[in-house]
């Protein structure tokens, strides 16, 4: 009788020993949460703070939801901080171009189709033009968030100067009252110019936590101080606090890191990536200003992006846009963290805008208009070519 | 459960003429144990305690103690080491008349974040298959809420189809009737209430979920009912004295709130659920197989989005194989099981709309653990427990997995 004890406390014992049995970290350059390298320990706590409040704070009635909205919390859309699926689109109407939005006395530009219990949620009013937005990844949004005007502005080439077939044009917003201009920002006919969203239309990221609260929860804040219901202001739902923490948050996300860079087949498609004038529009490299958070100031990051508009041919044309945008630009989209984004859209990819592309290389295939040469000198690539480019947009 | 456990510490104390009192070594207290002599169903855990009752009085005292001490690690991240007081229940029964009884269950938990009054209800006896229940009455749904007492389980943790999918230990404030029926190796039963019930915290919680268990939030749920419809509860059930017992149960109700001062604000929102469970001991081998199953349906608005599942089911299987017995450790009657959990559950059954693409929201778990026994009312168990937790899109599981041991005991 003794033997056999000892046997399995010893079973026990070796058991909890075996490292094994306890799952181990996925290694760092799998995942998307976390904060960038060198934040202080304060940092990490208001980092903490805001991960809470972006991913786990769930709007309930009681805690000020609705009455009308899309989704009950940040997190619902932005699972794990990657993009998102057909399942959480955001859908907006009402504007066909850059003279504004003429449907906002029915709740445009978003549609808020859902609602609490009792009341009637918002639907698209007939014959209407319309887009429908998967969530973007949130990684790295303040290195973006730190790009010059002038450095975008250095990008852009509106008449096509270079006769490269891609212009690029940054998208010419209106400030609410609260969001407060960059230093050095540029000023054109009292515009600025936005970055962030599919079509540019926010300027920084209080702008867009703002709008967030109030057009996809319906929080109120005394940013966003208007109900989407009531159209009238009515009291704060989020406090100033919080919405502060979940913009630090969002910008002290780190960057998604490359993986295997070296690997010789991603290596070379990195190569045919420039060839291919892919990176025209997908800049590899951006740099950083100054900033009150030293981790990001002036540093090099790789985003595959110039936060600028691109006609994208009339395929992806919606009839719908934003600010000085024309329906068929679209804001360049970061390609850092393509290759991790099955790991958030439930195990396969919904690329390009509204998540139409089932593959990155169907999304290649939907490139139109300025990225016309370029989808076609890819296509025009041998298979082995193709196989080395998706094998460096997957690392990526 | 343990067949072997369960005849040790049962005693009815509804038949409590018939029962062999036995005397402790304390004068005046007695510790009441077990009559084996009846077949036990699940109904009858609340009564098949062991109590210590003074002298002649007519009020027993019993209850018991669970806490744990737990590594897990999920993905990497661990919170450590974590000793936790799960709960600590306190019985009280009393006998009033031979045919009017009154048991109360009062329960803290985790310390005393949360006192709860599980169970205090008298029963009136009109005929064995004819008694009065009221009071605070634990639902019968499934049988792991009846019977959810910690020391009679090999596992550390309840089943998450029982607290996470069922909102066990539900118990509300109502009235119903039960009864049973023996007959040579057969015992029939069943039970019928009408209580309070679910509110909308169902789907307007933290969990971002249809989640029935949210209901037990609201503090106002013991005195007032929420939408004024009662939830019928019932449940039948056989055994067969040697073998197995089969329980088929259901709860059904309406959770919104459509109306207040005369004033229709929505239509009357369903909850429904069904359950079935079992238990089996194999006597040649003293295994014991226990589980249970339960399905879920909830109107949810069609202004919510499918983040709120309309369907949902989950349940368990336990295994528990016993290795050794006698004399262990100075321990006259020890036993050494070997025991095996299996659970899922699914808070969102079914395919997105716009994607075709089932809804995740789902986990599963298996515990392999081994339990000692010193004594049949107390244990100290070794858990392994390896979780696989899917969110709502079905994108990669959360894979969490550690160590519990934990003791509990009867007092
Ligand atoms: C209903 C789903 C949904 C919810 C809820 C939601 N988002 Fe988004 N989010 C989106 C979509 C879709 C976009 C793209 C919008 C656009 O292009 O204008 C987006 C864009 C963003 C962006 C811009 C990222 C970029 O690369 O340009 C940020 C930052 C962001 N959301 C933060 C938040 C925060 C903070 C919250 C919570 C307060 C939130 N979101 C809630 C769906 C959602
Ligand atoms: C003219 C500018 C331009 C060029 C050139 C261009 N792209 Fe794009 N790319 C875009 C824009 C704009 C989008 C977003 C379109 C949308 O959302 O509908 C996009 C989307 C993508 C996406 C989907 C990203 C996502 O998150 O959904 C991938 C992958 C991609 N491009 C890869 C490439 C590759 C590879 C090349 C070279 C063959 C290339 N692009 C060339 C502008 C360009």
């Amino acid at each position: 009788m003794k033997k056999w004890l000892t046997l399995i406390l010893l079973a026990g014992i070796s058991i909890l020993s075996c490292e094994k049995l306890l799952p181990p970290t996925p290694a760092e350059d799998e995942l998307l949460d976390g904060p960038v390298p060198g934040l202080s320990g304060e940092q990490n706590l208001r980092f903490l703070e805001g991960d809470i409040a972006f991913n786990d704070e769930v709007f309930t009635p009681q805690t000020g939801l609705g009455p009308l909205f899309v989704a009950t919390s940040c997190g619902s859309c932005h699972a794990g901080d990657g993009k998102g699926t057909p399942f959480t689109t955001l859908t907006r109407f009402g504007q066909t171009d850059s003279t504004g939005n003429y449907y906002l006395h029915l709740g445009a530009p978003q549609l808020q189709h859902r609602a609490i219990p009792g009341y009637t949620p918002e639907a698209l009013p007939p014959d209407i033009a319309f887009s429908k937005l998967t969530p973007p990844a949130n990684t790295g949004l303040g290195y973006l968030d730190l790009v010059s005007d002038a450095d975008i502005l250095a990008m852009a080439d509106e008449n096509d100067t270079n006769g490269d077939g891609v212009s690029g044009i940054p998208n010419w917003i209106k400030l609410p009252g609260y969001v407060k201009p960059r230093a050095g920002a540029v000023i054109k006919n009292g515009r600025h110019i936005g970055r962030f969203g599919k079509k540019a239309s926010a300027y920084d990221l209080l702008h867009q936590t703002a709008s967030a609260y109030n057009q996809d929860i319906g929080i109120t804040s005394t940013f966003e101080p208007f109900d989407t219901y009531l159209k009238q202001e009515v009291e704060p739902e989020v406090s100033n606090q919080t919405v502060l923490d979940v913009v630090f948050y969002l910008q002290t996300l780190k960057a998604p890191l490359q993986r295997n860079p070296n690997a010789p087949d991603v290596h070379a498609g990195k190569e045919l990536f420039t060839q291919i004038k892919c990176a025209a529009c997908h800049r590899p490299e951006l740099k950083t200003g100054d900033s009150e958070v030293a981790a990001l100031s002036n540093q090099t990051f790789y985003p595959y992006t110039d936060l600028l508009l691109h006609d994208m041919g009339s395929a992806l044309d919606d009839g719908y846009t934003e600010g000085t945008a024309a329906p068929a630009e679209w804001r360049t989209p970061p390609l850092w963290g393509l290759g991790l984004s099955p790991n958030s859209q439930g195990g396969r990819f919904f690329l390009m805008h509204d998540g139409r592309a089932g593959s990155i290389e169907e999304a290649i295939l939907l490139h139109g208009g300025e990225a016309e040469e370029s989808r076609n000198l890819y296509k025009a690539l041998q298979a082995s070519e193709r196989q080395k480019l998706l094998a460096f947009l997957e690392s990526l | 459960m343990n067949k072997y456990v369960y005849a040790i510490i049962c005693w009815p104390i509804f038949f409590a003429q018939t029962a062999i009192t036995q005397s402790d070594s304390t004068a005046w207290l007695q510790r009441v144990t077990a009559d084996t002599s009846k077949p036990q169903l699940n109904m009858d855990a609340v009564y098949n305690r062991p109590f210590l009752q003074a002298g002649k009085m007519p009020v027993a005292l019993g209850g018991y103690v669970e806490s744990k001490v737990e590594y897990l690690r999920t993905d990497g991240i661990s919170e450590g080491w974590q000793f936790q007081m799960q709960r600590m229940t306190l019985f009280v029964s009393s006998s009033l008349h031979h045919r009017i009884k009154f048991l109360s269950e009062l329960e803290f938990e985790e310390g005393t974040k949360e006192i709860n009054i599980e169970f205090a209800s008298l029963d009136f006896q009109f005929t064995p298959l004819f008694n009065l229940r009221s009071g605070i009455v634990m639902n019968p749904i499934g049988a792991f809420n009846q019977n959810h007492d910690g020391p009679k389980w090999e596992f550390n943790d309840r089943p998450l189809s029982a607290t996470q999918l069922l909102p066990a230990t539900f118990s509300n404030v109502g009235l119903g009737i039960w009864g049973k029926i023996a007959r040579q190796d057969w015992v029939f039963a069943y039970e019928a209430y009408l209580t309070n019930g679910f509110d909308q915290q169902i789907i307007e919680n933290n969990e971002n979920k249809t989640f029935l268990p949210a209901t037990k939030n609201n503090p106002g749920r013991f005195e007032e009912n929420f939408n004024g419809v009662p939830l019928f509860t019932g449940k039948i059930a056989v055994r067969q004295r040697k073998w197995f017992e089969i329980g088929l149960s259901t709860m059904q109700g309406i959770y919104n709130k459509f109306e207040e001062d005369g004033l229709r604000f929505d239509k009357k929102r369903t909850v429904r659920v069904w359950a079935v469970d079992f238990n089996l001991s194999l006597p040649k081998t003293q295994t014991s197989l226990n589980g249970e199953w339960a399905w879920v349906s909830v109107d949810v608005p069609g202004t919510y989005s499918q983040q709120f599942g309309e369907k949902q089911q989950g349940g368990f299987l336990d295994v528990v194989q016993p290795v050794l017995k006698g004399k262990m450790l100075g321990f006259d009657n020890a036993v050494l099981n070997l025991a095996c959990r299996l659970e899922y559950v699914d808070w969102n059954v079914g395919n997105f709309k716009e994607t075709g693409s089932n809804i995740g929201d789902h986990l599963w778990a298996i515990v392999p653990a081994v339990s000692f026994r010193p004594s049949a009312q107390t244990v100290l168990r070794l858990n392994y427990r390896r979780r696989f937790q899917t969110d709502l899109l079905g994108n990669p599981p959360a894979l969490t997995g550690g160590f519990q041991f934990g003791v509990a005991s009867y007092f």
